[in-house]
C-alpha cells in the first residue's frame, strides 16, 4: 500500500499581524493541517529570497508567507517590499525547477484566525496535489 | 590534505619570506591584518589549524597577483583553495554576501531538478540540441533575476544579455550552438570556496549534458566558466575529449581570418574605451592580447590602458561570493577611479561577475564612467 504524500511547509509569519492570527486561529480552536511549520519573523520584509531558497534546499514542498494587509505593516511598507521580493523570487524558484506555485504569499490580520486556518489548509491541499519537488524528495 | 602535504604540494617550503605577495595583494593594502605571506608562514611553522580557523582565510580574492609575482613560484591559489577545502571540513565557510542567494542557487543546481534557464532565448538566435559547438552559459539567467531590473540587488543590469550577445555572434560567425537546459552551474565558486563534493556533482551532470549532446567543443564566455572546464575539470575528473575555447580566442582567430568584419565608422572622433582585465581571463588563463586585438579590429575606437593592465590589473574586488566588504568597495572604487584617470567614456569588461560588482560599486558613488561589456560593442559594430 502506497502511503499518501504529507508535504512539508515552511511559514513566515509577521510578528505583528500573521502570527497573532495564528495565535487566534489557535486559540479559537480552528481545526487545519499540521504540515506547516511556522517561523516567526519581525515583518514579512525581512523574508530573504536566500531564506525561500534554502527552505526549499533543506527538503520544504511548499512555502508560504503571511504578513500584514497593504497599510497595516508595523514598519510602514515592509509587507509591499516582501511583495516586491518574492515577485522575482517566484521567476527564481521557477527557473530552478521548482515551480513557482510552490511559493504563496497571503495577507492576514490578527483578527482573522479563521483566514489563517482556511490559508494553511488551502495551500497544503494544493501542494499535496503537486506532489513532491521532482527528482528531490523521491529517492 | 593536511597542511603538510598542502605545504608539499603548493611548494610553500620555498618561500624567502620577501613579502612581494602581501605588498602586491590588493586586500592587504585595504586590510591590514590579511597577508599572503602571514598565511604561508604559519602553514610552514606548523599552525595549519590557525590557518583554517581564520576569518582571513576567505577574504582571498584569489585574484592571483601574489602567484604571478612570488621569485620562488609559490603556488598561493591552490595553497589557498586546498585550505579552504580542509576549513569546510570542520564546518567552517565565509561570510556569503546576498544572504548567501547565489551559493544556494547553485546548491539547488546539484539536484536533479528540471530547470527552466533557456528562457532567455529570443526568435532571432539560432540555437541547437545537437552539434558541434556547445555555448556553455553559466550563471547569467541566475544573475539575470538576482541583479537585473526588479531583482533582490538590481544594479541595472541585463546579464541574460551577453548571452544573447554570444549566439549573435557566433550566428553570425556561421555557428548554431548548442545551448541546453540541462546545463548547470559550472562549479567555480562551490571549488574556491572549499566545497570539493558539490563541485564534483555539477561538474559530472555539466560533462554528462556536454556529451549528450554529442559537441566536442565548449565555447565560454564567462573567464571563470571557461578555467573550471578547461582546467579544473580535467585535474578533478580526469582528461575529457572536448576542447574548451573561450569566446575572445575564437572571435580574435576570426578576425585574422577576416570572418569577423565591423562596420566602418564616418566620424573623425573616435571613442576612448580602456579595458579591464578579469582575474581569471588575464593572470589565470593569460589571455592577455586577444581581446585587445578585437578591440583594435574596430574602427572609431581607441583603446587606452589603465595604469595597471595585463598581469598587474586589479581585481574586481570580490569572488565568489564571499566576504565582499568596505575592503571589497574600496578596491573597486580604486579600479573605476583608475579607469575615470585614463579619459575614457567607457570601461569594457569580460566577464560578467567583473561587471556586477564594478557596477554595484559605481551605483553608490558620483563615477560617471559607463561601464559596458566588450560582447555589447562588438554586437554594435559588427557587420
Amino acid at each position: 500500500m502506497s502511503e499518501e504524500f504529507e508535504p512539508n511547509i515552511v511559514g513566515f509569519a509577521c510578528n505583528w499581524c500573521s502570527y497573532a492570527g495564528a495565535d487566534l486561529a489557535g486559540t479559537s480552536r480552528m481545526k487545519y493541517p499540521p504540515n506547516i511549520r511556522i517561523i516567526r519573523v519581525m515583518c514579512s520584509g525581512r523574508v530573504s529570497p536566500s531564506f525561500v531558497l534554502k527552505a526549499f534546499q533543506m527538503g520544504a514542498d511548499g512555502v508560504l508567507i503571511t504578513g500584514c494587509h497593504p497599510g497595516d505593516c508595523h514598519y510602514i511598507a515592509g509587507n509591499l517590499k516582501c511583495e516586491k521580493t518574492m515577485e522575482t523570487t517566484r521567476k527564481l524558484i521557477d527557473v530552478l525547477g521548482i515551480g513557482e506555485e510552490r511559493l504563496r504569499l497571503e495577507w492576514v490580520s490578527a483578527s482573522e484566525g479563521s483566514k489563517f486556518a482556511d490559508v494553511v489548509t488551502d495551500f497544503t491541499n494544493h501542494i499535496r496535489g503537486l506532489g513532491p519537488i521532482l527528482g528531490k524528495s523521491q529517492g | 590534505m593536511n597542511s603538510e602535504a598542502i605545504v608539499k604540494e603548493t611548494r610553500a617550503y620555498h618561500c624567502l619570506e620577501c613579502g612581494v605577495c602581501t605588498s602586491s595583494c590588493p586586500v592587504a593594502r585595504v586590510r591590514p591584518s590579511f597577508s599572503p605571506r602571514l598565511l604561508v608562514e604559519k602553514a610552514l611553522f606548523g599552525f595549519g589549524d590557525e590557518i583554517v580557523r581564520d576569518r582571513d582565510l576567505w577574504s582571498c580574492l584569489v585574484c592571483g597577483r601574489c602567484t604571478s609575482r612570488c621569485p620562488s613560484n609559490v603556488d598561493y591559489l591552490n595553497f589557498i583553495k586546498e585550505m579552504r577545502i580542509e576549513a569546510s571540513k570542520l564546518g567552517e565557510k565565509g561570510l556569503f554576501s546576498h544572504d548567501g542567494i547565489l551559493n544556494t542557487i547553485m546548491e539547488l543546481q546539484s539536484l536533479s531538478l528540471r530547470q527552466k534557464r533557456t528562457s532567455w532565448i529570443t526568435d532571432d538566435l539560432e540555437v541547437a540540441d545537437e552539434g558541434e559547438w556547445f555555448y556553455f552559459v553559466g550563471c547569467l539567467p541566475y544573475f539575470d533575476l538576482v541583479f537585473g531590473e526588479g531583482g533582490y540587488c538590481d544594479v541595472g543590469l541585463k546579464p541574460t544579455e551577453r548571452a544573447r550577445n554570444t549566439v549573435r555572434i557566433l550566428n553570425k560567425m556561421g555557428i548554431k550552438p548548442v545551448v541546453s537546459n540541462d546545463e548547470r552551474c559550472c562549479g567555480h565558486d562551490l571549488l574556491w570556496n572549499g566545497d570539493l563534493e558539490g563541485f564534483r556533482r555539477l561538474a559530472e551532470l555539466n560533462l554528462k549534458t556536454i556529451e549528450k549532446s554529442g559537441a566536442k567543443k565548449v565555447i565560454c564566455l564567462c573567464p571563470e566558466g571557461y578555467v573550471t572546464l578547461k582546467r579544473d575539470y580535467p585535474s578533478y575528473l580526469g582528461e575529457q575529449d572536448i576542447e574548451v575555447v573561450q569566446l575572445y580566442q575564437l572571435l580574435a582567430d576570426k578576425l585574422k581570418e577576416g570572418k569577423l568584419n565591423f562596420v566602418e565608422n564616418g566620424s573623425d572622433n573616435p571613442v576612448k574605451v580602456t579595458f579591464h582585465d578579469p582575474c581569471s581571463l588575464g593572470r589565470i588563463a593569460e589571455i592577455y592580447e586577444e581581446p585587445r586585438e578585437i578591440l583594435s579590429g574596430i574602427p572609431g575606437i581607441e583603446l587606452v590602458e589603465m595604469e595597471r593592465n595585463r598581469a598587474d590589473a586589479l581585481c574586481c574586488g570580490t569572488s565568489g561570493w564571499v566576504n565582499c566588504s568596505s575592503c571589497s568597495k574600496q578596491i573597486q572604487t580604486e579600479r573605476l577611479k583608475e579607469a575615470e584617470a585614463t579619459g575614457a567614456d567607457i570601461l569594457l569588461v569580460a566577464c560578467p561577475k567583473c561587471g556586477i560588482h564594478l557596477s554595484c560599486a559605481k551605483y553608490n558613488s558620483d563615477i560617471k564612467i559607463e561601464i559596458k561589456d566588450i560582447t555589447d560593442l562588438i554586437v554594435e559594430k559588427m557587420a
